[in-house]
């Protein structure tokens, strides 16, 4: 009788200190990912409708009301066609690759605050996680390029790492200009630092530097090179099928959805009401937080409506001679006036 | 004690990592089990335009692409030695600043260089 309470308390012991954290974190993880992945289901049909008003037309309507299955309908389409390897393929690596794209656009969102304090990891090095993450992002590509063992696929996957590359510098440059002004790298600091409206003032070329580089480094129209259709037959993901591309596609919807949410970290307040008006607080935070980052997308497939595509030369020139040799004079002109203003965060403890 | 919470909040980034592995995975095996696969020579032959692929698509390639990886890693170091910088800078102040300034000077030489020889243009 005695060994039967002892066990019951060393596993409930157990259970307490272990097990129920990690299905709590589980749980947590699940109610962020799937409502992420219907809202990448629900932006690929946004996307057609809102391309389709633009021409007036009216996009998908068959499948359910409005066509609102349509995502649904397309999904199980791609999941009942067959898997093709390429005979020259790596095998391994081809398959890898999709994988490690749609992984890592998925991960990333680990550090991204929904709501305050809705956050799964909320680590004091989260910009530079996402940076990590997003750089990361070559790889899946490259990959991809390297193993199909086509030239459409090899050539769409050279463009496409250099042109990401190219974006990456100036991202990188436009984040230090924000943490300047914030003093921090954790991201939940960053939306609630106030900030004075002249330092927003300052911020917002940088803003408008940072929505186009996110445009360029997802591969989105005017900067869609990669999957240029007319010239590419669609680029790194020619030879992918089924369930293969499934993950291509879903992951570049996913990475849009994440610039869009850094666009909003960064520039925009995050969860935080609209021009600091206290009175729509009544609304939870991470309705803010979802209608800005549906805004910013919106202006993403606004630009696609409306922009034809850049040729590479051009592309390459505005990323390396343009926004590199204007965002580095941006982080010195930014970082002088906040210093000359005493304006650094730390700045009045410090003095 | 420091080490222990440092984990902690590493702890979910890794769970995240484990679930969209098994993600990414359970959808690619569900679309092999329930598709019917029925690969055949032409099928699977790599996607040229109605041609036989000549031979291997690993060529040569423009070393362009090549600079620009060059080149990035150069920038992207850069930065990295920017973050830590910005985020101290209200407590090294203007020695900090100025220090920064000598090395981005250096840098900026180097980039007008760059740019003199061409290597920022795409033919």
């Amino acid at each position: 009788m005695d060994s039967i309470t002892f066990d019951t308390a060393f596993w409930l012991d157990i259970f307490n200190t272990y097990l129920w954290p990690l299905l709590l974190i589980v749980g947590k993880i699940l109610l962020l990912v799937v409502p992420l992945i219907v809202a990448m289901a629900y932006l690929t049909y946004a996307e057609r409708k809102v391309l389709a008003a633009m021409q007036l037309r009216q996009g998908p309507m068959m499948v359910g009301p409005f066509g609102l299955l349509q995502p649904l309908a397309d999904g199980l389409k791609l999941l009942g066609k067959e898997t093709i390897i390429p005979s020259g393929a790596n095998r391994f690596v081809f398959v890898m690759a999709p994988m490690l794209t749609f992984m890592l656009s998925l991960v990333a969102w680990a550090v991204i605050p929904v709501s305050d304090g809705w956050v799964i990891a909320n680590i004091n090095v989260g910009v530079l996680y996402l940076f990590a993450i997003s750089s990361l992002g070559v790889y899946g590509i490259l990959m991809a390029g390297w193993a199909s063992n086509s030239r459409y696929a090899f050539l769409g996957g050279l463009r496409s790492a250099a042109q990401m590359v190219s974006y990456e510098v100036s991202i990188g440059l436009v984040l230090v200009t924000v943490l300047l002004t914030t003093g921090s790298l954790n991201l939940t600091t960053i939306v609630t630092q106030e900030r004075p409206i002249w330092v927003d003032v300052l911020l917002f070329p940088m803003f408008v530097v940072f929505v186009i580089s996110a445009l360029a480094e997802t591969n989105r129209a005017p900067f869609d090179l990669p999957e240029g259709e007319s010239e590419l037959v669609g680029g790194y993901n020619v030879e992918y099928s089924s369930m293969t591309f499934a993950l291509f596609f879903l992951g570049e919807y996913m990475n849009m959805i994440l610039m869009a949410a850094m666009t909003t970290v960064l520039f925009l307040g995050g969860w935080l009401p609209p021009f600091g008006i206290a009175a729509l607080s009544v609304v939870p935070g991470f309705v803010w937080f979802a209608a800005k980052i549906s805004f910013v997308l919106f202006v993403f497939l606004w630009t696609r409506a409306t922009l034809p595509r850049y040729r590479y030369d051009q592309l390459m020139r505005l990323g390396w001679k343009i926004f590199l040799p204007f965002t580095l004079l941006w982080v010195v002109v930014t970082a002088g006036v906040l210093l000359y203003n005493h304006a650094l965060p730390g700045m009045s403890a410090a003095m | 004690m420091m080490s222990s919470e440092l984990l902690a909040n590493y702890l979910p980034i890794v769970v995240f990592l484990g679930i969209a592995t098994g993600l990414a995975v359970v959808m690619v095996l569900a679309s092999l089990i329930v598709a019917k696969q029925k690969p055949d020579a032409e099928k699977v032959s790599p996607y040229e335009c109605g041609f036989e692929p000549f031979d291997d698509a690993r060529s040569k390639f423009d070393v362009r692409f090549y600079l620009v990886s060059i080149l990035f890693i150069i920038f992207d170091l850069e930065v990295a030695f920017l973050f830590p910088w910005s985020i101290t800078l209200g407590s090294t102040g203007v020695y900090g600043f100025w220090s920064m300034m000598i090395f981005l000077g250096v840098l900026t030489i180097g980039f007008i260089y760059e740019w003199r020889k061409g290597a920022l243009d795409w033919e």
